[in-house]
This record gives C-alpha cells, structure tokens and sequence, in this order.
C-alpha cells in the first residue's frame, strides 16, 4: 500500500533516465543539515540563556521543553526564509509527528524496564510452581509463588476466550457481510458496549449469577466477566478489518456462483485473517491485566484451585493488586514478582500471537510454501 | 458497500432501478440460511446480554435508588451502610475530569504516533514501533497503575507545582491553600490519574487510527504527490480526511476506556467526596475506583448502592457512545475501497 511512496532510487536503479539527470525524491540537502544543526545549537544558546539565566527556574525537563519551543520556532523560521511558507509546515508537522511517535514509545520502555527492574529479584522457578499455603505475613519474599493465581489466570482468559471470540467474529460477519435490519442498531450497541466499563461488567456478573442464580465467586464467574468484556472489543475490532475487505473480491466471488457462506468463510475471512488475529490480540490484552471485574467475581484465594467450577480462584492481576497493598516489604516484593510475571505472560502471548498471524495477506509463510510448492501450485 | 448487503438493505428496497430487478434473496440455498441465521442469533444475543446488563443492575440497584431518591442525584457523600446519604454529585464530575485529562493528552499523542508510523517513520522502524504499540495495548492496566503510582507520581508531581505557581489563573490549575504550594497536597490528584489513564487510551486509539490510515487510497496519495504536494499536504488532504473516521472511533473507544478504567484509579486517588475545580490537588474521584474500593466492605444494602452507581456509569457511558457512534456512522471509513 505504501510503497509507491518508499521506492527508493537505488532500489530500482535498473530504470534508467538517460537523456537527464534523475530527481531524486528523498534527497537531504547539506542545506538542509547545516539549518537542522544550526537551529538546534542556537535554540540550545536561547534556552540556557532564557532559562538559566532569565528565569528562577531550573530543572533538566523545562530545560528540554524549552530547547523544544525554540528549536521548533528558530527552523520553521529558517526553513521559510529558504524554501517558502509550504515547506516550512511541511517541517513543522513532520516534528510534531515524530515527537508524538518518540512520545508513545518512551513510557513503554520505561514501564517494562521499572517492572522487571522491581520484580526480578525475587523471581524464582518457586514462583511457577508453589502457591502461597505456608508463606506467613513475614515470610522472605522468595518463598512460596503465585501458581495459584497463574493457573487461576490462565483458565479464566482461555474460557472467556472460548465464548468471545466465535461470538465476537460471528457477529462481526452479521454486521459486515450479511446484514439485515438489526445492522444499525447492533452497531451502536456494540460500540456502546466496548466502552462497558471492566468494574460493570464485574458487577453484572456478580448481580445475575451470584446474587440472582445464587452461584458462588468461582473462577467461572471470573471468566464470565471477562467475556462481557471481551466480546465488543474482538467484535468491533473484527468489523474494522472486515469493512477493510475490498468489495470487489466479495463481488468476484459472488459473480463465479459462491453462495454467501463460501464468499464470507472462503473469501473475506482468509483475506482479513491478519486483522483478525490482531483483533483476538486486542482483545485478550484487555482482559488477561483486567483486575476490576475480578475484584468482585473470582474471590481471591492464597492456595491453589485449578477447578474453575467451584471454589474461588486467585488470578494474577487481582494476586498483584491485594498484596502491593500489603504494609510488609515482603509482600509487596511478591506483588511485583508477580506484575513481572504478568508482563512476561503478555509479551509470550504477543510474540506467539504474532508469529502466527501478524502478517499482511499476502505474505505466504515458509510451512505454507513448502506445501503449496509439494501440491506443485508454486 | 458490498453486494451481499444492498439486497437486503432496508434503505434500498423501495429501489426500483433496473439493476436491483434480480433479486438474489430467492437463489439463497440452505447453507447460506444457516449462516445467516447462525450470524444474525449471535448478533441478537449481544443485544440480550446488552440489555441483561443494564436490567440486573436497575434491578440490584432499585432498593437503594428507592431510599434515595433525586438524592442520588445531588447528594455528594457516599455513607449508604451507615444510614447516611449517597449520591455520586461529586464522583461523576470526577470521573469525567480524569477521562478530559486522559483524551486531552492520549488524542493528540495517538493520532501523531499513527501518522508516524503510517507516513512518516522509515520502513524498518515502521515495522518496530507497530509492534511497540500493539505491546503498549497489551501491558495490563494494572501494570500502568503500579508505575504511575511508585515511578510517575513522585516526578510528576513536580509539574504539578509548576503548573499551579506559574499558571495559576486557568481555574483548573487554581490550587487554594493557604500556606502556599508545597509538593505534598499534589499526589493522588485527578491530573495524576488523568496522566496515568492516558497511557492506557494511547494504544487503543493508535492502533485503531494506524489500522484506518493505512489504508488509505494508494491512488490519491500518489496523486497529491504527483502534483506537488509535500508530505504534510498529503497527510491533510488524504490521510486525515480518509481517516476522520478512523480518529473518531478511536477517540471514542478511548474515551470509553479512560471513563471506566478502575484498576489504575484506584491505586493512584485518595477518595475525595467534595467536587472540585482543581484538577491539581490531591483527592479525587471515579465511579469505577469507588466500587472498587467500598465493594468488599459492603453490606446487601451498599452493594444495592453499589450497583446504582454502576448503572449510573453505563448509562453515561452507553450515552457517549451513542453519540460517538451516530458521527463514526456518517464516515465508515474503507466503505469505498475498491479494486
């Protein structure tokens, strides 16, 4: 999609203009340096001057934010003089996109590395496999684990998963590819629905099936929540890429005699697999951290339960967020343990989640080529 | 648009142009009636669940809207166990504070990291920074909540003081307290949580608004350049008007995020029951964090309490997002993307 903009000169070097000299469309001029580094040493002059010295302020953050401010003024002026009012916006927002783009980045890496810095101490192979049955208030924070809550986790994202998501695409496909009278309220309804807040959901839960069914806090309930949560987000996110489906294949494959099923599960569905599998990432990322429904549906426990039926069951998020609130040190080092590990969990699923399906459609991997190439079809 | 759809479609039934003639709703087979009504059942269910969520809650929540009356409207203290008034007058402005603050930063931070990463980041680090902002929707809440609360807080707190002694005079930075401004009456405050929520509604709103731009027409984008335009021209003339939709819903999703999100509230506010201007100062409030925070200390009747208060939020909720969704439906991004 984007490529006719990147092409590069010397990717395709093989064209050849011969009667002039080629233009080159991503040229930086030495101009172009000598006003990018001239501004920047000048606002750097105007800021300790402005800031050191003007104002009774000091501080390394304003002085960044200052450096900012001028740097931005002193180029887009210098940009002006030299290439007019069009180039000098054209510079100005291309700094303000790629601050937004540092922007988002920065408090990523800042928060993984505050989490494993704090977590790593105490992260023993005991994490995965004991519970906390025989850790005391005062216990070393190395002893005992968060099994219990791991397994705890794991079953509630897989079951909620398990009803989410065959719903969420199905009603996708509704909405998308057969459509009927429900087509615009559903939207709206599901649009309102993503924007369901976790602890209602939680409480939702708790209102039908443990005060109206008279079930009790189980790790089902749990997973229960989870899907109220889970359901807008793959739904919505699944109708984003189906939209994105171009009309014309839907037609193709209509006009060669495809019934709907076949065009919907044979055509739209492989060609927006991708999208697809960014929908589910979306989704589960929203619900493996979610801590607020479970607040109020899974109990919380200290030993393990691997039965998700009955009793109640830990979860990681909701295992983090009682003990970091704990007064001992201990507790609040177990409590980061288990954020790290509750960060790794993600970053597993993230890895795997894009392994299988993070690529464009048209990207063949090698397993698939190999066994196109064995039927003798490429 | 596609086929499939117009035949159906309500709006164009009254139709009678010599394309729509044919009708293809008789050379349906079975197969495809299934589909259609295994399609069309789980879209009714969503509309059950939907409506099961805000029944049970009107229903748990009824015996305390009954004691309270127009109270729950106006009231501002929050005591229903101890015989006491309940009302969320103060915790609704506050929720709506903290999700002001959040879109106030996460909108303009989103749209520019999805043009960077569409328009204007090199084809390598395009490929990096799609992954970072996936891997930024997937850290847990929880997770921010815990870095805003021990890393964020103690720095932010500094600009908390910088924007209250030097700018003062916009009401919602007005800090009264008498013994001047110190650092200690800035934690725990809706801007902290608001900071803190931002981060969350980032990647949500990214990931949308990339998906959207992405897509954009190849055909026009070439064009604009062809004719002169420089990257910014392009991102203005095609890309943003391409993708309104697309900023739109992603706001919205976001916005939807930042009023409900609970976890990260909850570990960062100290409860405070009086509304305030100030968005500056510590005590603040939300809906979501109070239920959090009163559930386990509840009796039935606190619980009922409980349960108005998180009708109340879905209702709010459920009326932004109708709102949203009525502007995202006048501009479906992707609808006119044809081979």
């Amino acid at each position: 999609m984007t490529s006719a903009l990147n092409t590069t000169p010397n990717t395709n070097g093989e064209i050849k203009i011969s009667t002039e000299e080629r233009i080159k469309i991503r040229d930086i001029e030495i101009v172009d340096v000598i006003v990018m580094v001239g501004s920047a040493v000048s606002a750097l002059a105007l800021s300790y001057f402005f800031f050191q010295i003007l104002l009774p302020v000091s501080g390394a953050l304003g002085f960044l934010v200052c450096w900012y401010i001028f740097f931005n003024i002193i180029s887009t002026v210098a940009v002006w003089e030299l290439r007019g009012a069009v180039k000098a916006k054209d510079h100005l927002a291309r700094i303000f996109i790629w601050t937004g783009g540092m922007a988002a980045v920065i408090p990523l890496i800042l928060v993984l590395a505050y989490v494993i810095g704090k977590g790593y101490h105490s992260l023993r192979p005991q994490f995965f496999t004991q519970d906390q049955k025989f850790v005391g208030a005062l216990s070393e924070s190395t002893e005992g684990g968060g099994a219990h809550a791991i397994v705890g986790t794991l079953e509630q994202v897989g079951i909620a998963s398990l009803i989410s998501v065959p719903l969420g695409i199905t009603t996708a496909v509704y909405l998308n590819e057969v459509k009927g009278r429900l087509t615009k309220p559903l939207r709206m309804i599901i649009d309102a629905m993503s924007a369901v807040p976790s602890i209602v959901a939680g409480l939702f839960i708790y209102a039908a099936w443990i005060l109206a069914l008279g079930n009790q806090q189980t790790g089902l309930a749990g997973s229960l929540a989870l899907a109220v949560l889970f359901l807008p987000t793959v739904t919505r996110t699944s109708e984003v890429v189906l939209r994105l489906v171009p009309g014309g294949l839907r037609e193709a494959s209509l006009a060669l005699g495809g019934t709907e099923w076949r065009t919907t599960s044979r055509v739209v569905l492989p060609t927006a697999k991708s999208g697809l599998v960014t929908a589910v990432i979306l989704g589960v990322a929203r619900v493996i951290g979610e801590t607020a429904p479970l607040i109020l549906t899974v109990g919380g426990a200290f030993v393990m339960n691997a039965n998700p039926l009955s009793g109640k069951q830990d979860a990681l998020p909701y295992f983090v967020f009682r003990l970091i609130r704990f007064p001992q040190e201990a507790q609040v080092q177990r409590a980061w343990t288990g954020a790290l590990v509750l960060v790794i969990l993600v970053l597993v699923l993230f890895v795997i989640a894009r392994a299988i399906g993070g690529r464009g459609p048209d990207n063949i991997s090698r397993l698939k080529k190999r066994r196109l190439k064995r039927k003798g079809l490429a | 648009m596609s086929v499939i759809g117009q035949s159906t479609s309500p709006d164009l039934a009254g139709d009678s142009s010599p394309e729509h003639v044919v009708d293809p709703v008789v050379r349906r087979s079975g197969v495809d009636r299934i589909f259609r009504g295994v399609a069309s059942g789980s879209g009714i269910l969503t509309f059950i669940l939907m409506g099961l969520i805000g029944g049970f809650l009107l229903l748990k929540g009824y015996d305390a809207l009954k004691v309270a009356g127009w109270g729950f409207l106006t009231d501002s203290e929050w005591a229903p166990d101890q015989g006491g008034k309940f009302g969320i007058a103060a915790i609704l402005p506050f929720t709506v504070q903290i999700a002001v603050v959040a879109l106030f930063i996460a909108v303009p931070v989103a749209l520019s990291t999805a043009l960077f990463i569409t328009e204007y980041a090199p084809r390598k680090l395009r490929r990096v920074l799609t992954a970072m902002i996936d891997l930024l929707a997937a850290v847990p809440s929880l997770i921010y909540g815990l870095w805003g609360l021990f890393y964020l807080q103690p720095r932010l707190i500094t600009l908390s003081k910088w924007m209250a002694d030097h700018m003062g005079w916009v009401p919602f930075f007005h800090v009264d307290d008498q013994y001047g401004t110190s650092l200690g009456i800035f934690p725990s405050s809706t801007f902290v949580s608001g900071v803190i929520v931002s981060l969350m509604v980032i990647p949500i709103c990214t990931a949308v608004m990339r998906e959207v731009f992405s897509q954009a027409p190849p055909g026009e984008r070439e064009g604009a350049m062809a004719l002169g335009g420089t990257r910014w021209g392009v991102v203005r003339d095609v890309i943003l008007p391409f993708g309104r939709g697309g900023i739109i819903g992603g706001s919205m999703l976001g916005l939807g995020r930042a009023l409900g999100e609970t976890i990260a509230v909850t570990l960062i506010i100290s409860p405070a029951f009086t509304a305030k201007w100030s968005i500056l100062d510590q005590g603040s409030n939300s809906i979501a964090a109070l239920i959090a925070l009163k559930f386990s200390e509840s009796s039935t009747f606190g619980i009922s309490a409980l349960m108005a208060a998180g009708l109340a939020l879905f209702i709010i909720t459920l009326l932004v997002n109708a709102a949203a969704s009525t502007v995202v439906s006048k501009s479906r991004s992707g609808a006119s993307t044809e081979i």
